[in-house]
């Protein structure tokens, strides 16, 4: 089968056109690290830049100075050739109160602010992190201060989260029960005479049953105050949906050489297609590889048990099991790499090796970093 | 027909948490199967609509309804359920107000996937509830119909505002049915008839994840269960040259010697690959050290633990009744 095209990271690094890096996949394959691997040795070429991480594992957090959540990039390093690291953590409730803020009047948004619903929704909504992770990376955009951000996205379920989340608010905001909720008031009442014709009564009798009349009158608030600043929002996420289209982005898709994880890498690849979100390529990381590759498994496991049946050698023959073990694992590694790339063959890919410790500092990210550039 | 030998005999409802892809759902499964063995009968729950359980019993994909899917060892038998919150919320609204017609016409409004986007407190409200109604449920004779009911929970993150219900709806509900449906759930949660298990890897992250999620229960005062170590590989070498190994010292000259009597290799082919082999050992007995590390984190949490092992070809249904085995040797069941 014919090798699918390396993936060259200190070209797309380099290529002062490259603005934005979305690192995307399964949870725990480490996006994060890459994101943040990417962004140091960015910096160290010689690019200002910013890391908008999502949910680094503490130690590393810590490592970059990311200790607070503070929703503002704080400098990590600034290495000799005039590069700068910048990195921060997304906060994103504030990120929400903050759009907030900015699209309604001062009344308002104290109303929406202080309203049970939004603080349930700003806080557990299952694609708020997804949204205000899209949201922020605008604003950062925006500013202009950095000539490259590189975004690492939250650990959905659904892959594609963070691109469908605003629809999905909005499709929310449309919904007939919200309508429902909010036609009364806003159409002075006639609409609410047309829904008393379809049965509005038993329909509002089933629903103060089930919720209460509190609950209703505290969502009949806040929809109607949400929905008169959505238009904004709207426009905002519209506006992040075209920047991620726009050809200074690149997506990298991150993946570990396991089956599920590698299914969703395909998924990716076929959704952005879809959107027509520009793929840069798949970052396989945490590939095991063993330093005696030209003893097969087979041989191994053969030589372990003669060694065995002969009661001779005994660590000689625990060693060539551990081997034969490693051995298969790297043979089922490279399958689901081969069947990712027979489905995929134009996709340019990289492997980094698994390290045999987490990576919680800038030694450890320099050292993806250079396995990332380096393959 | 409790076994008052296992760790949890007065257990009846077992929550199955953990990080994401840590194995919550296989060890939910396999947990069921060990609590049924020896004739009696347990519900297994899942409450995502991703129709894990019926995957991982290979079957097709199970509706909103208790039905019978495997028989544990020596007897007993597994039931399983996947709560879809609207046809629990359907089943709510008749049960408690006779209204079935109004339930339709509001899941029709898009009641569900209004509450699920909004105030997921609501949500969990209606799949705990039909969870915790399951553990209460009583026969004509007075007993429970279930011995035993596991549910496959959300992961760790969400766990402890999942559980909470009383507190995530308090906000939104203050007073009315949602309120007092919900001090019902919390009736039976926060009793010593419910254990909070955590599944996890030897691994930084879901180890971290795990007593976070742990300190994170105790707060809300909700009872803490075991911790189920999962994937854990076996390891082939003895200690003494794991040892020896971690401090750099692991000494090539015995596996030429081992390679050569074996045939493998002769000459300087043998002594390459002992020295490549050496650095396998060298790596292996690092990642050994660093496993027995988290270990030790995680006894500081200071809950019952058990370990099951990796399974080389994945999880089939005769991987499930091994994990099975396993727990109970271990007592967990
Ligand atoms: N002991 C084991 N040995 C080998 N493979 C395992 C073991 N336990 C789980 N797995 C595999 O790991 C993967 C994840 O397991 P599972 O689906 O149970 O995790 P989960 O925590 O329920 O995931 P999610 O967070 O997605 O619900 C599956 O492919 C499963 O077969
Ligand atoms: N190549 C690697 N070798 C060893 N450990 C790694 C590697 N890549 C990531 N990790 C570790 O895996 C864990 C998950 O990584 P993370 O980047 O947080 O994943 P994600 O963001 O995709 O959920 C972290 O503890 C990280 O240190
Ligand atoms: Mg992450
Ligand atoms: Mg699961």
């Amino acid at each position: 089968m014919k090798k699918p095209a390396t993936l060259d990271i200190d070209a797309i690094l380099d290529d002062q056109g490259t603005r934005i890096i979305v690192c995307c996949g399964a949870g725990g394959v480490g996006k994060t690290t890459t994101a943040a691997a990417l962004g140091l040795r960015a910096a160290e070429r010689g690019r200002c830049v910013v890391v908008l991480t999502v949910d680094p594992a503490r130690r590393l957090a810590q490592s970059m100075g990311l200790t607070e959540l503070d929703n503002t990039p704080r400098l990590v390093s600034s290495p000799e050739g005039g590069g700068q690291l910048f990195a921060m953590m997304l906060d994103m409730k504030r990120t929400f109160d903050e759009i907030i803020e900015a699209h309604a009047d001062p009344e308002r948004a104290r109303q929406i602010l202080s309203n049970p619903f939004y603080q349930s929704l700003s806080s557990s909504f299952s694609g708020t992190q997804e949204y205000m992770a899209m949201e922020k990376l605008g604003q950062l955009r925006r500013s202009d201060e950095w000539d490259l951000i590189i975004v690492d996205t939250p650990p959905s379920r659904n892959a594609l989260d963070f691109l469908d989340a605003p629809e999905r608010l909005g499709r929310f905001l449309d919904g007939r029960f919200i309508r429902l909720l909010t036609a009364p008031a806003k159409a002075g009442g006639r609409s609410a005479f047309r829904l008393l014709n379809a049965g509005f009564g038993l329909m509002a009798g089933a629903m103060t049953k089930l919720l209460g009349a509190q609950v209703i009158k505290d969502l009949q608030t806040f929809v109607s105050a949400l929905d008169a600043v959505f238009g904004g929002f709207r426009q905002r996420a519209e506006m992040t949906y075209q920047l991620l289209q726009a050809p200074g982005t690149a997506f990298l898709v991150v993946a570990a050489p396991e089956r599920d994880a590698m299914r969703e890498a395909s998924y990716f690849v076929e959704r952005l297609a879809e959107e027509r979100m520009p793929l840069a390529g798949l970052v396989v990381n945490r590939v095991h590889v063993s330093p005696a590759p030209a003893l097969s498994a087979a041989r191994s496991a053969a030589a372990a048990e003669d060694l065995e049946s002969r009661g001779e050698h005994e660590l000689t023959a625990a060693v060539l099991r551990l081997h034969a073990g490693r051995m298969q694992l790297t043979a089922r590694e490279s399958r689901e790499q081969e069947h990712f790339a027979s489905a995929h063959p134009t996709v340019p890919v990289v492997q980094v090796r698994a390290m045999s410790e987490d990576v919680h500092d800038l030694t450890g990210l320099r050292q993806i970093g250079d396995l990332l550039a380096t393959a | 027909m409790d076994s008052p030998d296992t760790d949890w005999a007065g257990v009846r409802l077992h929550v199955v948490t953990g990080k994401g892809g840590t194995g919550k759902t296989t060890v939910a499964a396999a947990l069921a199967l060990a609590l049924a063995s020896g004739g009696r009968k347990v519900l297994l729950v899942e409450v995502e609509g991703r129709q894990g359980i019926a995957q991982i019993f290979d079957l097709p994909p199970l509706p909103y309804e208790e039905r019978k899917i495997a028989v544990a060892p020596s007897g007993g038998d597994v039931f399983a359920l996947s709560i879809d919150p609207e046809a629990a919320m359907l089943e709510y609204m008749e049960m408690f107000y006779g209204m079935r017609s109004a339930g339709r016409a509001l899941t029709k409004m898009g009641i569900v996937d209004f509450a699920t986007t909004v105030a997921p407190g609501f949500r969990d409200v209606l799949v705990t509830g039909k969870t915790t109604e399951a553990v209460r449920r009583r026969g004509r004779n007075g007993r429970r119909i279930y011995d035993a009911v596991v549910l496959d929970a959300p992961p760790t993150g969400r766990i402890a505002r999942f559980l909470n219900v009383t507190q995530e709806v308090a906000g939104l509900a203050k007073v009315g049915p949602i309120k007092n449906h919900s001090e019902l759930v919390n009736n039976v949660v926060k009793s010593p008839e419910t254990a909070v298990h955590f599944v996890t890897l030897l691994e930084e992250m879901p180890v971290q994840e795990t007593l976070d999620g742990i300190a994170e229960l105790r707060a809300a005062g909700l009872p803490a269960g075991g911790i189920f170590v999962n994937m854990v590989r076996e390891s082939l070498l003895p200690q003494a040259a794991l040892d020896t190994a971690v401090k750099g010292r692991f000494d090539a000259g015995e596996l030429v010697l081992g390679l050569k009597a074996a045939g493998v290799a002769d000459g300087a082919e043998a002594t390459a690959m002992a020295e490549a082999l050496a650095e396998e050992v060298v790596e292996h007995a690092h990642r050994t050290e660093l496993e027995k590390a988290e270990r030790a984190s995680l006894a500081e949490a200071g809950l019952k633990s058990y370990e099951l092992p990796l399974l080389a070809d994945g999880v089939d249904l005769a991987g499930l009744y091994e994990l099975a085995e396993s727990m109970r040797t271990q007592g967990a069941a």
